[in-house]
């Protein structure tokens, strides 16, 4: 009898603590854990799909975010049948039909990233979790994209990045569900710098102004890799604050430098800012060295240029796309955005229109929206007619290689849009780098994809 | 020699903006008692001032460019430059100078309504009430100019004859290589006038000792029986001019959007607390003091011995001043 009390009750108590446990587990996991366990996140059960556009729709970027949406927006129109096709009618194999993907209809939620990491977050949580969206898509910055991409692989949901430029992206921050369309900063730096050396020669002394984050660095090292291996030499590489809106200090160290280049690694409201400052303080004027003095703005934006003025004619940048390009793909983007919107789409416009249409192609290719057959049907995917010449997303960091425009600030604009001049259209074969680069920036793991 | 040189007048500069918002601020504070976050974007509407002037001075007759047919591209010609030729283009160059007799009457205007309208009716609630209902003030107007004119900056170039820069080491003996931005030497320039102009007007004139009486000792000024509340209500509407005027005229230095005076209103407040809260020779000291220090903290031959120490300058300059003078450099108990 005491046996059997033992027994019992050390049963009891073992098994009660184990179910407990057990089920605080259960209770506390996040329902879409649950509801998924025999599928995959947010799997479509009706007649429609749900596609999560984040961007930013507040902040210094939110008029490229604005851009960004209505490329989406257009895509949507495109991938449902409705409006001119876009460029569907040029794309390069294409399985979409226009009747929207395997059978459903797309329909879209949007978030707000504000441009910053936590709030891009939430919003893409918000879209997974309550708006049930299939994938993640959009942003305009670097810091953003690593987050962003970082939670969706967490999540099991596939993200298509908008505009990022560094190479932690695809590099040491590279994910299995994470896509980049854009292309980096190491693609701007190898097709900038045989233009600058045909430009400018090969015995230059640079000076680096650098945002002080990850794009910034990844900008700076990749100009300065590719110049010094030119000759040129770097006199100094000064990072400046995110937030700085004056920049006559770091300029003025400039003029007494001895440096005869500038390279701003800047990007929008801070490319403005020091762009204008430095034409201001003369250094356009100068020689040095024997030499012109030269500015060069590695990652041009039109949108953002427009705020600089005057003080783009003739510098040198890269971009990834610009509206003016006579290819097909091209033409056919911007006639269809143009009817619609009254103006010309930014290069963000273009790459997120591009994401949208190579996701829903990849579900369509596939048949099905499991993000594993997804993934599988976007890495090494090649294509053509989207602007950019043949392009392939490399399977092993999930990184678009095609060509890259060098550009210039036009010297005489024929209107309000007519801000840069393409220079050269640099192949796709010397901007392209090899998977075993050491670099730490460039050695990441993509992780892998969970069946479940 | 000349890397100091160039050191402080960019400090003069800097702090010459930061003086102009800080005066502004303290006007407001030492009178009304109101901590006023709004004051950055009575900063930011002065820029825009200078936006709108050029927008309609610049406003084109459009010829449609026949070469895009996707979507409406126009070859714009101003109509001044239509109507006048040169004397039209030479008038839209200086858009941003003809801006500053435009933002008087503007902000002045703006600054008795944002008193009337709103401000008024917080004057005796706690501090925290006014700071959320000046800031939520502050959001509001940024969102309307965002609403209006967008999120990206907007160039507002310095006319043609001033664009470059000024040979000022030629002026010192010091060689052809110290130069300076012309605009930024008239900026500093006009933001000392601007100080001496509320100083002479506060000092000189009856309506400013009064103010100034009234400062110190309200009630007694009320017992005389004078309106100080409406020389207060005048006082705010000259501290919107004051940092509209700063506004205005920073729009060739720094292309104005939407967010400028949120970037300048925090270092102000700094600047307002290092030098006394309600101290205006206080305020336009610190001004200038912080604007120097941040600017030689910036040199790299500093930055190697102190990493970082540009973007923690001014903050540690603060909380030495408030440990040492908890009052600020020229506050009085």
């Amino acid at each position: 009898m005491s046996d059997d009390i033992k027994t019992y009750s050390t049963l009891s108590r073992r098994g009660f603590l184990k179910t407990s446990v057990a089920g605080a587990v259960a209770a506390s996991a996040p329902m879409f854990f649950v509801k998924n366990a025999h599928a995959f996140t947010n799997e479509p059960k009706g007649s429609t799909v749900t596609f999560g556009f984040n961007v930013p729709q507040t902040g210094p970027y939110a008029e490229e975010g604005a851009d960004e949406l209505r490329a989406y927006e257009l895509a949507v129109k495109h991938i449902n049948g409705e409006g001119d096709g876009g460029m569907l009618n040029t794309m390069k194999p294409v399985s979409l039909k226009g009747d929207g993907v395997n059978g459903k209809k797309v329909i879209f939620v949007t978030g707000d990233t504000q441009t910053k990491s936590p709030a891009a977050r939430a919003s893409a949580k918000r879209m997974i979790e309550r708006d049930g969206a299939i994938m993640i898509t959009g942003g305009s910055s670097s810091g953003v994209a690593v987050a962003v991409q970082s939670l969706c692989h967490e999540q099991g949901v596939i993200f298509m990045a908008g505009l990022t430029h560094a190479v932690d992206t695809t590099g040491k921050d590279r994910r299995r569900y994470g896509f980049r369309h854009f292309f980096n900063t190491e693609m701007s730096g190898a097709a900038l710098a045989p233009i600058l050396e045909s430009e400018f020669g090969n015995q230059r002394l640079a000076y680096h102004l650098t945002a002080d984050y990850n794009w910034g660095w990844s900008q700076e090292g990749s100009i300065k890799k590719h110049t010094e291996a030119l000759g040129w030499q770097t006199r100094a590489a000064v990072r400046t604050p995110l937030k700085e809106v004056d920049f006559s200090q770091y300029i003025t160290p400039v003029l007494n430098s001895g440096a005869d280049v500038l390279v701003l690694n800047h990007y929008g409201k801070n490319m403005v800012d020091s762009l204008t400052q430095s034409v201001q303080f003369g250094l356009r004027d100068k020689q040095v060295n024997g030499q012109d003095f030269q500015i060069v703005v590695p990652l041009f934006s039109r949108l953002m240029a427009r705020g600089a003025g005057d003080s783009i004619k003739g510098i040198y940048g890269s971009t990834n796309w610009n509206w003016s390009l006579q290819d097909k793909g091209s033409e056919a983007f911007v006639k269809s955005f143009g009817s619609e919107y009254g103006f010309p789409p930014s290069q963000a416009a273009h790459t997120c229109y591009v994401q949208a249409l190579l996701y829903a192609d990849a579900c369509q290719r596939a048949g099905t929206f499991h993000p594993c057959d997804v993934i599988a049907a976007l890495e090494g995917h090649q294509f053509d007619g989207m602007g950019n010449g043949p392009v392939e997303y490399r399977a092993e960091d999930h990184q678009c290689f095609k060509d890259v425009l060098v550009v210039k600030g036009k010297e005489a604009s024929s209107s309000e849009f007519d801000l840069l001049e393409v220079v050269e259209v640099t192949p796709r074969a010397k901007v392209e780098y090899p998977t075993t680069m050491q670099d730490a920036n460039y050695v990441g793991d993509l992780g892998s994809c969970r069946r479940v | 020699m000349d890397a100091i040189l160039i050191q402080i007048l960019n400090g003069l500069d800097k702090g010459g903006a930061y003086a102009l918002i800080a005066l502004g601020l303290t006007l407001v504070f030492g009178t009304l008692g109101v901590v006023n976050f709004a004051h950055g974007a009575l900063f930011m509407l002065g820029a825009f001032v200078s936006v709108t002037v050029q927008n309609i001075l610049t406003i084109s007759k459009k010829v449609k460019d026949e070469s895009i047919t996707f979507f409406d591209a126009y070859k714009e010609t101003p109509y001044l430059e239509i109507w006048w030729g040169d004397t039209g283009t030479m008038i839209i160059d200086y858009a941003v100078p003809i801006s500053i007799f435009v933002a008087i009457p503007v902000m002045l205007l703006i600054g008795l309504a944002m008193e009337r309208g709103l401000i008024r009716f917080f004057y005796k609630r706690g501090d925290a009430d006014q700071i959320l209902v000046t800031f939520g003030l502050a959001i509001v107007i940024q969102e309307i100019v965002k609403a209006n004119y967008g999120a990206n900056p907007i160039p507002t170039p310095a006319p043609e004859i001033v664009a470059g820069s000024a040979p000022v080491g030629s002026w010192l003996g010091l060689g052809a290589d110290l130069v300076y931005p012309w605009w930024r030497l008239i900026y500093l320039f006009f933001a000392i006038t601007i100080i001496s102009t509320v100083f002479a007007f506060l000092h000189y004139t009856t309506f400013g000792m009064v103010v100034r009486a009234g400062m110190h000792d309200r009630e007694t000024v009320g017992l005389l029986g004078i309106n100080i509340e409406r020389r207060f209500t005048i006082v705010f509407g000259l501290a919107a001019v004051v940092a509209g005027l700063a506004g205005t005229m920073y729009t060739p230095i720094l292309p104005p959007d939407y967010h400028m005076g949120m970037d300048f209103l925090v270092l102000s407040f700094v600047v307002v607390v290092v030098g006394g809260m309600g101290s205006l020779a206080g305020a336009v000291a610190a001004g200038f003091l912080l604007g120097i220090l941040q600017s030689f903290a910036s040199m790299n031959e500093v930055k190697s011995v102190l990493p970082a120490i540009d973007q923690i300058i001014i903050y540690l300059v603060a909380v030495i001043v408030l440990l040492v003078r908890p009052k600020g450099l020229m506050g009085k108990d």
